[in-house]
C-alpha cells in the first residue's frame, strides 16, 4: 500500500534533493543514479519555477539555471520515465502548483504515473486548496505529499494526519529553503504535536546542510530532506560532470552515514 | 462555487503552510474590525484629518468641451497624502497591524507610490518598516525610493528575476514566512491570499462611496460609465464595488498593453492572460506554455504586474465589467493632454483610464456621465515620460 514502505524499514531515510534540469537533465539523471548509489532512500527532484515562494537564493538560482537551459515539466516527466527499471529507489516531484495546473491536474497524474513518480509535493498547494488534484493523484497511484510547519495548529494537524500519504513533510524551521537561521528551537514539541495525528512516517527538511544537523533531525522523525547543500554542489561544479557526482556522492555518503540509527 | 475567500471561482489560498496561522489570524481579526465602531472610527478620523479625504470629484469641463460627447467627472485620488490611492489601504493596514500587536510591517512596491504609503503610516504610528522593491523600479522610481528612505523605512533592492513588482512580492512573501510572528505584511492591491483581496477592497472602496454621493450631489443621479486603471487593480475595485449591484452603471477597467498586445511586451492580464495561480490566488495570469510565470512590460511600473485580483477576473467572466487595455503611446499622450487642459499631472498609471476616455467619450452621448478615476498624481512619472514628449507625442 505505502509506495515508500520500503525506504523508512532500513532505518532513518536520507531524502536528497536537486533542481531537475540544473545544469541540465541529462545531468540531473546522472545525480540521480549517483545519488541512489550513495544510499538515498527517496530522491526529490525539484521542477523549476519562475517564482518559487517558499525557497531561497540557492533552490532560486538553480531554478533559474534550469529554466534557462530550457527545462520544461514535460522534460522533467520524460527523463523521470528513462529511470524506470533503471533505479529503484522511489521519485518524488516537488515543484510549485501552476506548471502542474497548467499542464493539466489529470494529465500530469497520469502522466507522472506513468513516469513510475512515486510521489508528489507541491508547498503552495495546501490540502484544503488542493481536494481535487491530491484526489486526482490518489486514483493514478500517486502519492500527494503534505506538508506541516512549525507554527501549524492543531486543526490542521488533525486533517493532515487524516489525508496523507506516504510520508508528511516537516518543515524544520520558521522560514524557506536553505535557510540559516537553524532549525526550530523547540523541535521536540512540535514533532511530538506531529506525531499526535499524523501516523505516516515524517520527514524534517529545510536548512538541514550538514552530516551534523542530519543526524540532530533523524534523531527526532523517519527521514531527512537536504536541498540547497547539494544544489550548492550543482552550483559549484556543475561544469564539471565527473568531479559533480563524485562530490554528491561523497556528501550524500557521508550524510547517510551521519543519520544511520 | 462560493467556497470561503472566493470570487466565482478565483481567488483561494495557495500558500505553504507556514503562513496559515498568520492568514487565519489576519482573517478573524478583521472580520471583528470591520464590525468594530472604535476602529472605523479611528480610520476615518485619519483618512480625514491625515489623508485629506473626502477626494474631490471634479467636473473636468475642458477635457469634456475638447472630446465633445460625454460629461466627464475626474476622482481626485491624486490629491491624498502622498499622492495616490494606496494610502487608503496603507492606513487601514496599520491600524489592523496595530490591533494585531504586530511591530513591523513589510511591504512590495512597484512604482514606490504603495512602499511611500506604507513608509508614511509606519512612522505617523511608530511602527518599523522594511519595503521591498526590485532593483529595476528602484532605478525608475529613484525619487520614490528617497522619500521611502526620508520617511525612516528601510527600502531592500530584489535582485531576483524580472527586478521588479512581481518579484518583490515573492521577496516579501518569502520575508513573511520566517517573521510571521512579529510582522504584518501589507500587501498593496487586491491581490494576494485570501483575506487580502477583500480588506484591500474594504478600504478602498472609499473611493466609490464617496463617488456615489457626490454624483448624485452634483447631476442628481449615478453615473454611466465608471473607468479607472488595472494592474492588481485596487484603485478600479475602490471605485467599482459599491456600484456593482447598479445594473445600468457601465464599468471598465483599462489595462496596460505597453508596446501593443501583439508584441508580447505588455501587462494587458486579463486581456491577454491564461487562469492560474500567483502569489497565493487563483486568477488571470501572464504565463508561457509550460506555466511560467511572464515578465509584464508597461510605462507604468505601477501596471507593470503579470497577475491581477482574483475579483476582477470574476467580473470579466461574469461579463459585469468590461476590460480594454491602451499602449503606452496612449496614456503618454492622455498625461499630456490632461495637464495641458486641466492643469492635473495625472500618475502613469491613471493615465491609461484617461486615455480610455479620450477614446470613448466622443462616442457618447452628451450629457452621458462618466467618472474617470485619477489615481494618483504625475510628478514621479515626468522623467519617463520625457523622451515621449520631446518626440512630441499628443492625444
Amino acid at each position: 500500500m505505502n509506495r515508500f514502505g520500503k525506504a523508512f524499514e532500513k532505518g532513518r531515510a536520507l531524502l536528497p534533493f536537486v533542481t531537475a534540469g540544473d545544469p541540465d537533465l541529462e545531468t540531473t539523471r546522472s545525480l540521480v543514479l549517483a545519488l541512489e548509489e550513495a544510499g538515498a532512500d527517496i530522491i526529490e527532484l525539484g521542477v523549476p519555477f519562475s517564482d518559487p515562494q517558499a525557497d531561497g537564493p540557492v533552490i532560486q538560482a538553480a531554478g533559474q539555471r534550469a529554466l534557462e537551459a530550457g527545462t520544461t515539466l514535460s522534460g522533467v516527466l520524460e527523463m523521470v520515465r528513462s529511470l524506470r527499471g533503471v533505479v529503484s529507489t522511489p521519485l518524488v516531484l516537488m515543484g510549485y502548483y501552476n506548471p502542474i495546473l497548467n499542464y493539466g491536474e489529470d494529465r500530469f497524474a497520469r502522466d507522472a504515473a506513468e513516469a513510475g513518480v512515486a510521489g508528489v509535493i507541491v508547498p503552495d498547494l495546501p490540502f484544503d486548496e488542493g481536494e481535487d488534484f491530491y484526489g486526482v493523484l490518489e486514483r493514478e497511484g500517486v502519492d500527494g505529499i503534505l506538508m506541516v510547519a512549525p507554527n501549524s495548529e492543531e486543526k490542521r494537524l488533525i486533517e493532515t494526519g487524516r489525508r496523507a500519504k506516504g510520508f508528511v513533510y516537516c518543515v524544520s524551521l520558521m522560514g524557506i529553503t536553505g535557510q540559516e537561521s537553524g532549525l526550530y528551537d523547540r523541535m521536540g514539541d512540535y514533532i511530538d504535536r506531529v506525531k499526535k495525528h499524523v501516523t505516516v512516517p515524517l520527514v524534517l527538511g529545510f536548512g538541514i546542510d550538514s552530516p551534523e544537523r542530519a543526524a540532530k533531525a533523524a534523531a527526532l522523525v523517519d527521514g531527512v530532506v537536504v536541498g540547497s547543500a547539494i544544489v550548492r554542489l550543482v552550483e559549484r561544479f556543475g561544469h564539471d560532470r565527473k568531479r559533480l557526482l563524485n562530490e554528491v556522492k561523497s556528501f550524500a555518503a557521508r550524510l547517510k552515514g551521519a543519520i544511520k540509527p | 462555487m462560493s467556497k470561503k475567500g472566493y470570487y466565482a471561482g478565483f481567488g483561494g489560498r495557495f500558500v505553504p503552510e507556514t503562513l496559515f496561522p498568520a492568514l487565519e489570524e489576519l482573517e478573524t481579526a478583521y472580520e471583528k474590525l470591520r464590525c468594530d465602531s472604535s476602529f472605523q472610527e479611528e480610520l476615518k478620523g485619519l483618512l480625514t484629518k491625515y489623508s485629506g479625504r473626502p477626494t474631490p470629484l471634479y467636473f473636468a469641463g475642458r477635457l469634456t468641451g475638447h472630446l465633445g460627447g460625454a460629461k466627464i467627472y475626474l476622482k481626485r485620488e491624486d490629491l491624498n497624502h502622498t499622492g495616490a490611492h494606496k494610502i487608503n489601504n496603507a492606513l487601514g493596514q496599520a491600524l489592523i497591524a496595530i490591533r494585531l500587536g504586530k511591530k513591523r510591517i513589510i511591504a512590495e512596491t512597484g512604482a514606490g507610490q504603495h512602499g511611500v504609503a506604507c513608509a508614511t503610516a509606519a512612522a505617523r504610528f511608530g511602527l518599523e518598516c522594511r519595503v521591498f522593491m526590485g532593483e529595476e523600479d528602484m532605478r525608475r522610481q529613484a525619487l520614490n525610493v528617497d522619500r521611502m528612505l526620508l520617511l525612516g523605512a528601510e527600502v531592500v533592492p530584489v535582485s531576483s528575476g524580472s527586478r521588479t513588482l512581481k518579484d518583490a512580492t515573492n521577496e516579501a512573501i518569502r520575508h513573511w514566512v520566517a517573521h510571521v510572528e512579529d510582522t504584518h505584511y501589507i500587501i498593496g492591491s487586491v491581490v494576494g491570499p485570501h483575506p487580502y483581496p477583500a480588506i484591500v477592497r474594504d478600504f478602498q472602496r472609499v473611493i466609490g462611496d464617496e463617488t456615489r454621493e457626490q454624483i448624485i450631489e452634483a447631476e442628481g443621479r449615478l453615473p454611466d460609465l465608471l473607468m479607472a486603471c488595472v494592474g492588481g487593480g485596487s484603485n478600479a475595485i475602490g471605485l467599482f464595488h459599491p456600484f456593482v449591484d447598479d445594473a445600468a452603471v457601465r464599468m471598465m477597467g483599462v489595462e496596460a498593453a505597453g508596446k501593443g498586445i501583439d508584441t508580447g511586451q505588455h501587462a494587458a492580464t486579463l486581456s491577454a492572460g491564461r487562469v492560474g495561480v500567483l502569489h497565493g490566488s487563483r486568477s488571470y495570469l501572464l504565463q508561457d506554455d509550460d506555466g511560467q510565470i511572464i515578465e509584464a512590460y508597461s510605462i507604468s511600473a505601477g501596471l507593470d504586474y503579470p497577475g491581477v485580483g482574483p475579483e476582477h477576473s470574476a467580473l470579466m467572466e461574469s461579463g459585469r465589467v468590461e476590460y480594454t487595455s491602451v499602449t503606452d503611446r496612449e496614456a503618454v499622450a492622455a498625461f499630456s493632454l490632461l495637464s495641458r487642459l486641466e492643469g492635473i499631472i495625472p500618475a502613469l498609471e491613471s493615465s491609461h483610464a484617461v486615455a480610455q476616455v479620450i477614446k470613448t467619450a466622443p462616442t457618447l452621448p452628451r450629457g452621458t456621465l462618466v467618472v474617470v478615476n485619477l489615481s494618483g498624481r504625475g510628478d514621479k512619472d515626468i522623467n519617463s515620460v520625457r523622451p515621449w514628449l520631446l518626440e512630441g507625442v499628443e492625444a
